[in-house]
This record gives C-alpha cells, structure tokens and sequence, in this order.
C-alpha cells in the first residue's frame, strides 16, 4: 500500500483526495491542514456576509474522512521535507514517512511593501482576504468602522468590497491600474463596469499607486497616492492579487520558476518525480493558474498518474471566466486583448444599456479568439463554445455583437446540433455534449435525470440552459415523441382533460383523479385542473376541495412578490373610477404604507400586504365598493378603454362604457392564461386594442371585433375577426370564442399562441364561432352564461368565512409578521432592500 | 435519552386539505403540510433557499414518482416532504421537523 501525504487541504488539496479514493489503488492518505478546519469553498468565501456559514462553505467533513479511512490533522502545518529520508515533520512535531507527496499550499494574498503602521491595531484593521479567519477578522474591524478601502480591483478585490459592503461600510476601491479586472477586460469594458458598481454605492479609484499608508485624523489611517491624493479610511483590505505558496519546496530545494511557483511537468510532478504539486502552488509551462477549476485538472492528473496511468497528463486550461461581481455580468473568454497576430476586434459599447460587448477573430473573421462581455453575458455560453471548439462562425463577427432582428436568428445559426460530442457543456463538473447525448440513449428524458445522472447543471446552473437545449435535441434525434401528457399524473393533455370534465361532469380534482389519473397530483397537473373545474362550474376556488390546487397566486388571492408579501389590485372596470373611489385606495395604501403604482390596463397596484393585512385591506377596499380585480389569476384581467365619443371630439362610439360592459361580463372566468381586452372608441386606437386578446374598435356601423393579440415577450398583432357589429353579436362572439379557447387550449396557452396553432386558423374559428361549423355554439354560449351566473367576487366570499381567513395569517400559531421582511425607501415609497443593503442578512436558524 | 419535547401548534380542523401553514416554534418558521387522502403530516423548514423568503408553507403540494413534494411558490424548486431534498438541485436540502396529531392538536419537535 503505498503511503501518500498532502500538504494543505484547500479546494485543490481535498480534491485530490476525492479523485484519489475513486481509483483503483490501493492507498493511504494523510492530509495537513494550517488551518482549524477541513476544506471549504473559497469561490464563495464572500456568500458568508450575505447569509451563509461556515457549514454551508465546508465542502468535506471529519466523518467523510473517517469513513473513507482518511488521516488528517487540521492546525497543523508540515515545515519541512526530508526528501532523502521521506518525511516530513509538521509545526507540532509530528513526523511522518511518505510514499509520494502531494503539494496542495495553495497560495498566500500578495501584500505590497507599502509603509504602513505596524501596531496591535493595524493586525485588526490591516487585512487580507482569504480564509474564514480573515472573514471573521472583516467582520470584527467592520464593527468598529465606517469607510473600507480594498486595495486591488481584481476579481478578488471587488467580491472583497462587496462584503465590505455587505458589512455596511462606505466603500472604496483602488486600484493601480488604469482600470478594473485589468486582466481580463479592457478599458471600454472597465469604463462600464465601473460605472455599474458605482451606481451600486462602492467608489472606484484607478490610477492609483498607494504611497504610505498613515495614522488618520477623523479616521483611523489616512492613504496617501503618488499623484498626492489622499484618502481616508478606517480599514484597510489588501487583494492585490496572489503568490504561490512554494516555502516548503524552496526549502527542499525543489525546481522553482524565476518568480515563484513549483515547477511541475504535465504529470504535476515537481523535479523530484515522488512530488508532486497541484493548484495554485504549482507552475506550469511559467504560468500559474488561478482559479480553482485548472487546480481540480491538476488533481486528476496527478492522482491517476499516482495510480499507474502513465498517459495522464495536464494540457493547461482554459481561463475563460464568467462571474456576477456585485450583480454585475462580467465575462471573458480566450485571447480578450487581442493580442494573437493579426487578430481583429468589434466591439459595442450601449452606454443606455450598460452593456459592453466585444469579439475577437482571426484575421479571416470566421474563427472567435476571444471576448469580453460587461453589463450582459448572456451570450457567453455560446461564445464559449464557438471559441473552445474553434467553430467557424455562424454569422459575420458584427452580427455577434447585435441582436439580430430576425427573433432567434442568430441563436438558430449557433444551435447545439452544430456542437462537436467533445463541447463541454457544463464546466464545473466537466459534462460534454457526448455524455448528456449518451445519458439520453441510456434512456434520460428530463432536466432532472440529465442532472442525476451526469452531474451537469448542478454547479453554479449556469449551463442549464443549454443543457436542456442538448437535451431536447437528442431526445427529437432519436425521434423521441414528445408526449401530449399535461404531467405523469396524467396520460392526457388539458385539453383532452377539459373534454372529460366537461362530459363526465366532474366537480373536482379528486374526482378526475380517480376517473383518469394516478398518484397525488403535482405542481403542473392541479393548477390546470383546478382552471379548468373553474372555468367550467366557477365554484369558489378557496373551497377544501379545490383549494390545494390554487398555484402561487390564486390561493391567497393576491399576487405574491419577490420578498414573499403580495401585491393587490382592486377592479376598475375600463379604468373610470370617480376622486372619492381615488381617495379609498389613497387611504388603504396609506394605512398599510403600499408602493402604489399604475398599472399597463389602467388600475392600481398596491404592493407589499403581508400575508395577515391581505383580509383587513380588502375588507376596506369592499366595504367601498371595490370587488377582486383578479389580478392574480389565469383569468380575464382587464379591458383598456380610451375615453371614446363621450368626451373625445373624435370618437365614434361610448368606448368606455363598452369596456364597462365587458369587463363586468367576463370578470373571474379562469381561462388557460391570462386574458387582456381593450376597446378603443375611433379608428385612431388609442386603446391599442390590436394589441389584445379580444379587441374592440368602434366603426361608424358598430363594432370591429379583432382577436388573438399580444403583447408582452411575444407580440402578435391582433386579426380582425369581424366588422359592423352591434352590440349583442358581438358579445355573442367573444363568448364563444372565449368558451372555445377554455375548451381547447393548452395549459397555459395564450390566445395569439392558440391560434397559431389551430388548425386552420382564422378561418377555422370563424366557422366555428361565426357559422357554427361545429354545432358547439349554443353549448358554448350556455357555458359562458353559467359562469356569468356564478360569479362572485372571492374577496367578498373570504371576508364572510372565518375558517378561510384563518388561513391569512403568517404564523398559524402566533400574530405578527415575518420577522425577515425588510424596506427601504425610495421616492417616497418603500420597495424590499436589495441584498446588498440587508442588514440582517436571512438565514435559516438551524 | 431523553424524551423528545413536543411543542403543540394548533387545531388540526383549522387545516384546509392538502395545503401548508406555517408554525413559529422557539423562533424558528416551520412549514406544516396536511395531505389529506393518507391523512398524513409533514413539516420541514419554511424557508426557501432559492428565493431566500420564508415561503414554502405556502407551496404547491403534490408528488413525483411516488415522492410527496412541496413547489416553491415563487420559483417552483420542488422539495421532499419526507426528507427536505430538493428534487430540482441535490445539492440543496431542507431540514425536516417530526410533527405528529395528538388528540386533534398538531404537534412539532425540534429534535
């Protein structure tokens, strides 16, 4: 059994170890550890000031260990290497014999010779950022001050100010260079991110050569730069980058490269062939690599060559980076600065936007060298992958950088069949395309099998998207027939569901479980359901029976926000409302201190009602007069209306009192999504009512019904559907066609997607709702008319029964609100506190 | 060993079928579900680690394969009744809580 020993239990060094336990040979390992604690996720070290512990960092345990047979020693620090005798001795003066070693040291924060107070004070508030120790350190001088200053605008140095931040300090960060992440983007690129964490409150100065760092006046210590600026501060971080820590090999008179580091050939062996080195320690071809996921490329290599495969070998790695520095993308790929001979630029800078976006190519224009993306990096994934696979572009370069007209063009011509098998696709667990093809030959079929079973999607997520999309496509390869079935509880799609609701007469989910389905039910099936028992019957949706399938929204009758609290909107039917009707939502939104807004279909919003004001807000709200405006269902939402020929010296028709009409009849019907109407009293349209599902403009002669508009991320201009029609046919009409979709929709379909897919389109539906092709009419007209019947305003219904307004409470067994909720105000009003500005950070009490 | 301590919530007729509520036990905010057709109950954490709101009381119940499940309101992860594993991320889990029904009363422990 061959005795191995790694020195230092960081990422890299418990990596090792991991890689090492799944080879076949037979070893022993011993770990040491300078630090009091196992190894944890320095990636994520600044996540600590916004809500995580020490345990949620901690990527390994004692008892893993243990059970794995693995030896360790935390606060213990190997100090020598007898490289004759083959041990090594640690601090507390153990001394142990090896087989082969394993250098993981990691690497030690780079502090610049600057002059500076050298005191039991300047140990507290003179820092570096780099271990839970130092957090904890942070956290201790954020106490006691009020400014902080990072020294370096890396990609280190910025997590660093935002914990500063995070901690509540006014916060600077300087930076030598004339820009940040000078290494990885370029000046266009800096000038933007600067300004974006600007705007976030952290001050930014470039240029900047720290002189002397002195004893300060109204603050703790006064920084002095070479061009005679000063700047004061209470504490001090140093992140000026990184050196390999490389002592112990210098001591043993390892191969060290001319500015540090241990020297490693592509095996990671050092120059004594029973050492190795991985991680930041170690240099290769003179270059040291800093970030983790080169180090866990070296810990592969070096354990499988441990175990006898020769042909193992570290080809160095790609230092792509994608990051969110203070919620600002930042992006990098290959050769950002263009310096491949002959390599040529584009770039965009949108300063409306803030976004900046550049690509590099070969001469030719047709290979991607490189990238830098800031404010936006949305594309990088498939940037990535036309670089690392040396793809020949899909599009001329100029076409990367804008978003092409056509919808999806651009993104069409890079789609994943065009991917070799050998794409990574998911680089924190190293998933190609190859594997997530032959997981689906293996029979995966979901996002959720693909993550089981190859681990891709399941670090950072930010492949998921492409993943899926790899998915799909080989799942169409093999010619798989995506089934019709709404969910597994299932084997019918909704609209097969709404048939046998409908003919069976079925009242509720249990019901049609028994009748047709199988197991408890999901997320997907009971909301579906739940829409169609109500769009057929229009029980009350808060009833036992039908209110576990009430989604998000529904089930509180609010619409839930963000941070957990709700947002409510009152009918205003075809927006009129009188100045007293005004004043009763002022009052309601005083009271309750609600951001108030306007709304696009001409009502007003109120948000941020805990769970326990919801019932004493709309008890207010109808004691006036208002009813639900059903802003939180899949149901008809609003109908828009201008001012029409009551006041308008151009209308044709009473546009508002038509909106009136409608709104009032169509009210509550839970459809299969959302429903927007306008009506618009002359040909000018100010209603946009083309814009709608069910659109009306007034003619001379009467009513033009158009249908199947949208707006929002899709928009579809509506058809028209029918001219000249008077007041009855028309709502004649829109019953049917409203009935008709219920019936035949997907769930969650929109009208204009609806028809697209209808066969036959327009016409078809005007031989079904106009000519009765179908012989449905009367039958959709008397389904209509039921529901018209039924309705009732769910807020009235839930103030009269106590038992339902129990459930309008935070805590079932305790008043008050959750505890977690925080605000900050802006413009007069409140809005939820970023993270960046939550003082108590959420976390879960365990 | 000693006997878990039991900390008693509410009525369990003030339950609606096949919904969550949330309890406050020693400061901590627990999610307890009813899922009516076993007549079983479950309790696990209310908080939400996606969201970083303390929601899932709140959730959709339902399951997968067999596994009972709790969506997230807000973002729809789905999680494990039994065991608080997210089903959607196995990184990610939740804790559990025993909770029991003791002449109607809903009980949890935080053992």
């Amino acid at each position: 059994m061959q005795r191995i020993i790694v020195v230092g239990n960081g990422m890299v060094g418990h990596r090792f170890i991991d890689e090492a336990l799944t080879q076949s040979g037979s070893f022993q390992l011993t770990t040491f550890s300078e630090e009091p604690r196992l190894a944890y996720d320095r990636v994520q070290l600044s996540s600590y000031f916004s809500g995580a512990t020490v345990d949620d960092l901690m990527m390994t345990s004692e008892s893993y260990y243990d059970e794995k047979g693995v030896e360790y020693f935390i606060n213990d620090r190997v100090a020598s290497i007898d490289r004759s005798a083959k041990t090594i001795t640690t601090t507390q003066g153990r001394t142990e014999s090896y087989d082969k070693l394993v250098l993981a040291t990691g690497s030690t924060p780079f502090v610049p010779p600057i002059p500076r107070p050298d005191d039991e004070a300047a140990k507290q508030h003179i820092l570096v950022y780099r271990t839970i120790e130092d957090l904890e350190a942070m956290k201790a001088s954020a106490k006691q001050s009020k400014v902080g200053v990072v020294i370096g605008g890396g990609l280190l140095g910025l997590e660093a100010a935002k914990a500063l931040k995070d901690l509540g300090l006014q916060t600077h960060v300087v930076e030598f260079a004339p820009r940040l992440m000078a290494v990885q983007i370029d000046q266009s690129g800096g000038d933007i991110l600067r300004s974006k964490i600007e705007e976030l409150g952290v001050h930014v100065h470039t240029d900047k050569n720290t002189q002397a760092i002195e004893p300060g006046e109204d603050t703790r210590y006064l920084m002095k730069f070479a061009d005679g600026s000063v700047l004061e501060t209470d504490m001090i971080l140093f992140s000026a980058g990184i050196r390999p820590q490389d002592q112990l090999a210098r001591d043993c008179e390892l191969a060290i490269g001319p500015r540090g580091g241990i020297a490693i050939n592509d095996q990671c062996q050092t120059s004594d062939p029973d050492i190795y080195a991985v991680g930041e320690c170690a240099l290769w071809d003179g270059k040291i690599f800093g970030l983790v996921a080169p180090g866990y490329s070296m810990a592969k290599v070096a354990s499988a060559h441990l175990s006898g495969d020769a042909a193992a070998s570290f080809q160095g790695a790609d230092m792509s980076t994608k990051l969110k520095l203070m919620g600002v993308d930042v992006a990098s790929i290959g050769d950002a600065h263009a310096q491949t001979e002959g390599a040529l630029s584009y770039s965009l800078c949108d300063e409306a936007k803030q976004v900046y976006k550049k690509v590099v190519t070969n001469a030719a224009g047709d290979k991607l060298l490189g990238a830098i993306l800031v404010g936006d990096a949305s594309d990088y994934g498939a940037w990535l992958q036309l670089y690392l696979n040396d793809m020949t572009l899909p599009v001329a370069p100029e076409y990367l950088l804008v978003p092409s007209t056509e919808e999806g063009a651009a993104s069409a011509g890079m789609g994943v069949e065009a991917l070799p098998d050998t794409a990574q696709i998911c680089s924190c667990y190293d998933v190609t395309k190859g594997q997530i093809a032959q997981a689906v030959k293996d029979g995966a079929t979901t996002m959720a099998d693909i993550k089981s079973c190859t681990g891709a999607a399941t670090g950072c997520g930010g492949c998921s998207a492409l993943a899926n999309q790899v998915l799909n496509s080989e799942l169409e390869k093999l010619g798989v027939e995506v089934s019709s079935a709404i969910c597994e509880h299932f084997d019918y799609s909704r609209q097969e569901l709404a048939d046998i609701v409908k003919v069976k007469q079925i009242r509720s989910f249990e019901q049609l479980l028994e009748e047709c389905g199988s197991g408890h039910g999901c997320e997907i099936c009971k909301p579906a359901v739940g829409s169609i028992l109500a769009s057929f019957w229009n029980d009350y949706v808060l009833e036992d029976e039908h209110i576990g399938l009430q989604d998000t929204n529904d089930i509180f009758l609010g619409n839930m926000q963000k941070d957990g609290t709700y947002s409510v909107v009152p009918r205003i039917a075809g927006g009129e409302i009188t100045p007293d009707m005004l004043m009763v939502i002022a009052e309601v939104a005083k009271e309750f201190d609600l951001y108030t807004k306007i709304t696009g279909g001409q009502r007003i919003d109120l948000f941020g009602a805990q769970l326990h004001e919801l019932p004493l807000i709309w008890q207010k709200l109808c004691d006036a007069g208002f009813e639900t405006g059903h802003a939180y269902g899949k149901s008809v939402r609003t109908v828009k209306s201008c001012v029409g020929s009551t006041w308008c010296r151009y209308g044709v028709q009473d546009s508002v009192g038509m909106a009136i009409l409608l709104e009032n009849r169509y009210k509550g019907l839970r459809s299969p999504h959302k429903l927007k109407f306008a009506v618009s009293g002359c040909t000018r349209e100010c209603a946009e009512a083309q814009s709608k599902d069910i659109g009306v403009i007034a003619t001379d002669a009467g009513w033009a019904l158009y249908v199947c508009g949208n707006g929002g991320m899709r928009p579809r201009h509506a058809d028209l559907f029918a001219s000249d029609l008077d007041d009855v046919t028309l709502m004649r009409y829109i019953d049917r066609i409203l009935m008709f979709y219920v019936r035949t929709a997907d769930r969650l379909q929109r009208t204009s997607v609806w028809m697209e897919n209808l066969e036959g389109g327009l016409d078809y539906l005007k031989q079904v709702v106009i000519d009765d092709s179908l012989n449905l009419c009367d039958e959709l007209e008397a389904d209509m008319s039921r529901v018209v019947e039924n309705y009732q305003c769910e807020w009235k219904t839930t103030l009269s029964d106590d038992k339902k307004l129990q459930r309008f409470r935070q805590f079932v067994n305790a008043d008050g609100s959750d505890p977690q909720l925080q605000y900050v105000r802006e413009r007069g009003q409140r809005r939820p506190a970023t993270e960046d500005e939550r003082r108590i950070d959420i976390v879960e009490v365990r | 060993m000693q006997a878990s301590k039991w900390f008693d919530i509410c009525d369990k007729s003030i339950l609606s079928p096949n919904t969550g509520v949330c309890a406050l036990v020693d400061g901590k905010q627990i999610a307890v579900f009813w899922e009516s057709k076993n007549d079983q109950l479950y309790a696990i954490s209310n908080y939400c680690p996606f969201s970083k709101t303390h929601s899932l009381s709140r959730g959709l119940i339902g399951d997968s394969k067999g596994e009972l499940l709790v969506a997230s309101p807000l973002y729809k992860q789905r999680f494990s009744l039994q065991t608080g594993q997210c089903l959607d991320d196995q990184a990610i889990s939740v804790p559990v809580y025993p909770v029991r029904e003791t002449k109607g009363r809903i009980e949890i422990s935080l053992d």
